[in-house]
């Protein structure tokens, strides 16, 4: 078994990693140790700063401090970064534009005992509804690392989703090329296709193998760049493989299955199945017990998966 | 107030005490520091001022809470626990999936709670909504909340403050628990809300500046606060983080932190040997 790191941890160690950019600035809201923006500050205090427990004005100071030629990233846990800064977000950062990244960790169910009030689910369907917004989450530590460089590079706003618990690589570091916009495709089949983000990648992955023990060979999709989602590749799947999956660490409106859903609808209609939270909110929890009780589980991607191709036979007949 | 009484308060909150380290063991995660600092006046409250019947925690006319640092649910669970809102049995569960004992207060699931919190700064808003209902109604309950000091840095604090005095909602009764410290280090370095007293004022509040871990202190300051006839009441309450246990006291480390297995034992037989030590005398 590769080792298991943490998304959130990928991304303070690459905001230090690339950090000699002086017009790199990091706003963190009294949870640097958590975020990891902590890594940062260590290395350039004279660029870190605490914004103390106040989101919403840590928002629009980065998109202050991004009008005069700062690269800012705003970061807290994503319950607050997305949702209790929204508004400014919307006005002050996606309207005109800015140069500002946010960091959003601790997103999603795997945040665990906090409950559901620390459980960020709804933050992809929230910044995928704001022009102007970039939307990554990657599945691990590499990708991470990548997406922060691509977050650097880009001029615009960027939502960084990422994770509290420690999650495996599943990338090689020497041979992977990051391409925003782009999915990956990380294993070929052409009876179904399982289109995943974050940490349900592994799971995907996991599927793949169950349901090949049972005959069906599965594409898997990894898609880290949400928005502008990558329509070629999905609608390339739906036409070869003609039936889909998706699944996400999110609620079930608004997310990554809304807008897979909407390239096929547009390009090429076909059963389209979801695995995520359903309309509901979290619970304390160990992370392993929550994925179970909210059906967050390779299993449930096989069923899924299954559903998807009954669905394909009769549209086909 | 005579020994006698203090000893009974005393007596109760080191038994809360006991429940935030055993919770927060038993899940392996949670937040003892600032649950210890607001324990004596969560004692106070529910065993002294507030109008309350854990028979009928619904009941229309009783006071409310708002647990507006949410995050010290420990302290919120082994208060209501004492006082008979639910079973001391559960406190062990707390986190827990199998659990009604959130992470955070729910309002939904634990019997004595009056409002969802953990996202800062909600819960104080909340509490103004209750005291203006009380307005509306005509109702003679009052409304007590408590806030951490880092809290105070949320803009949305002093819209609540703003509010409160506009309308003045002199049944609204709020506690700062000034213990010093939040996630990243003391307020004062991390992004200072000083001088609390003085900005309260500002805002039209009745403020009063108490040790908060003395009981004669906090039931005259609420009291007080019940006399106000046109402003709200913030009782500033001078605490220390981590308070009952000697080596969580004064800890930034241990806002965010379950105790381990050897950790409980010892804060255990601390606040045990507390407790035994006012039996005896
Ligand atoms: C809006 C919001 N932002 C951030 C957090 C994360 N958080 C939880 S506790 C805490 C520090 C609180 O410090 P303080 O209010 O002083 O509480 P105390 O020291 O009494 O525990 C933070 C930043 C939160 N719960 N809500």
């Amino acid at each position: 078994m590769s080792k298991k790191i943490a998304t959130r941890q990928a991304y303070g160690d690459a905001l230090a990693e690339f950090g000699s950019d002086e017009r790199i600035v990091v706003l963190d809201a009294d949870l640097s140790k958590s975020t990891k923006t902590d890594v940062f500050k260590a290395k350039y205090p004279e660029r870190h700063f605490n914004m103390g427990i106040a989101e919403g004005n840590m928002m629009a100071v980065a998109a202050g401090l991004s009008t005069c030629g700062k690269i800012v990233f705003a970061s807290s846990f994503a319950i607050f970064a997305s949702e209790r800064a929204c508004e400014q977000i919307r006005n002050s950062i996606c309207y005109p534009k800015l140069n500002v990244k946010i960091g959003a960790t601790h997103a999603g169910i795997s945040v665990g005992e906090d409950g559901a009030s620390h459980q960020c689910s709804e933050d992809i369907g929230v910044m995928r509804s704001m022009p102007n917004m970039t939307i990554i989450c990657p599945a691990d530590a590499v990708e991470t690392r990548a997406a922060v460089k691509a977050a650097i590079e880009l001029n615009g706003p960027v939502y960084l989703r990422l994770g509290r618990l420690n999650v495996p690589v599943i990338y090689d570091e020497a041979n992977y090329k990051f391409e925003l916009g782009k999915g990956v495709t990380l294993r070929e089949g052409n009876d179904v296709t399982i289109i995943s983000t974050g940490l349900m990648t592994e799971m995907a992955l996991n599927a793949h193998e169950l349901l090949k023990n049972e005959g069906i060979e599965a594409r898997v999709i990894n898609i880290h760049t949400i928005k502008p989602i990558d329509k070629e590749i999905i609608t390339k799947a739906a036409k070869e493989t003609g039936a889909l999956v998706v699944a996400e660490e999110h609620v079930a409106y608004g997310g990554l299955g809304s807008a897979v859903a909407e390239v096929v609808v547009d390009n090429y209609p076909v059963p389209v199945k979801m695995v995520n939270m359903g309309d509901r909110f979290g619970k304390s929890g160990v992370p392993s017990e929550l994925f179970k009780m909210y059906g967050l589980t390779p299993e449930n991607i096989v069923s899924k998966a299954k559903e998807a191709l009954e669905a394909k036979k009769k549209c086909c007949k | 107030m005579d020994k006698c009484k203090t000893d009974e308060f005393k007596k109760i909150a080191y038994r809360i005490r006991k429940h935030i380290i055993e919770g927060t063991f038993n899940a392996g995660s949670g937040h003892p520091g600032g649950s210890l600092s607001c324990t004596d006046i969560l004692t106070v409250l529910y065993f002294h001022s507030m109008n309350i019947d854990p028979k009928n925690p619904k009941a229309p006319d009783r006071d409310r809470f708002v647990l507006s640092k949410g995050h010290c649910a420990p302290a919120l669970y082994g208060t209501l626990a004492e006082r008979g809102f639910f079973p001391k049995e559960e406190i062990v569960k707390l986190r827990r999936i199998d659990s009604y004992l959130e992470g955070h207060p729910c309002m939904k699931s634990v019997p004595g709670v009056d409002m969802s919190t953990g996202s800062l700064a909600q819960g104080f808003s909340a509490s103004v909504g209750m005291a203006l209902a009380g307005k509306i109604d005509k109702k003679d309950y009052h409304v007590y909340t408590i806030l951490g000091d880092g809290e105070l840095e949320e803009g949305q604090v002093w819209e609540a403050a703003m509010a409160a005095a506009h309308f003045k909602l002199n049944n609204l009764i709020a506690f700062v628990d000034h213990n010093g410290m939040q996630i990243d280090g003391y307020i004062t370095e991390v992004m200072s809300p000083e001088p609390v007293v003085g900005k309260f004022k500002a805002f039209g509040w009745n403020v009063i500046n108490i040790d908060g871990h003395d009981y004669e202190q906090i039931i005259d300051a609420i009291e007080q606060g019940k006399m106000q006839k046109d402003k709200p009441t913030m009782i500033v309450a001078e605490t220390i983080k981590g308070k009952g246990v000697s080596f969580m006291e004064g800890q930034v480390g241990w806002h965010g932190k379950a105790p381990d297995k050897e950790q409980r034992d010892k804060a255990i037989a601390e606040l045990d040997e507390f407790l035994a030590g006012l039996e005896v005398e």
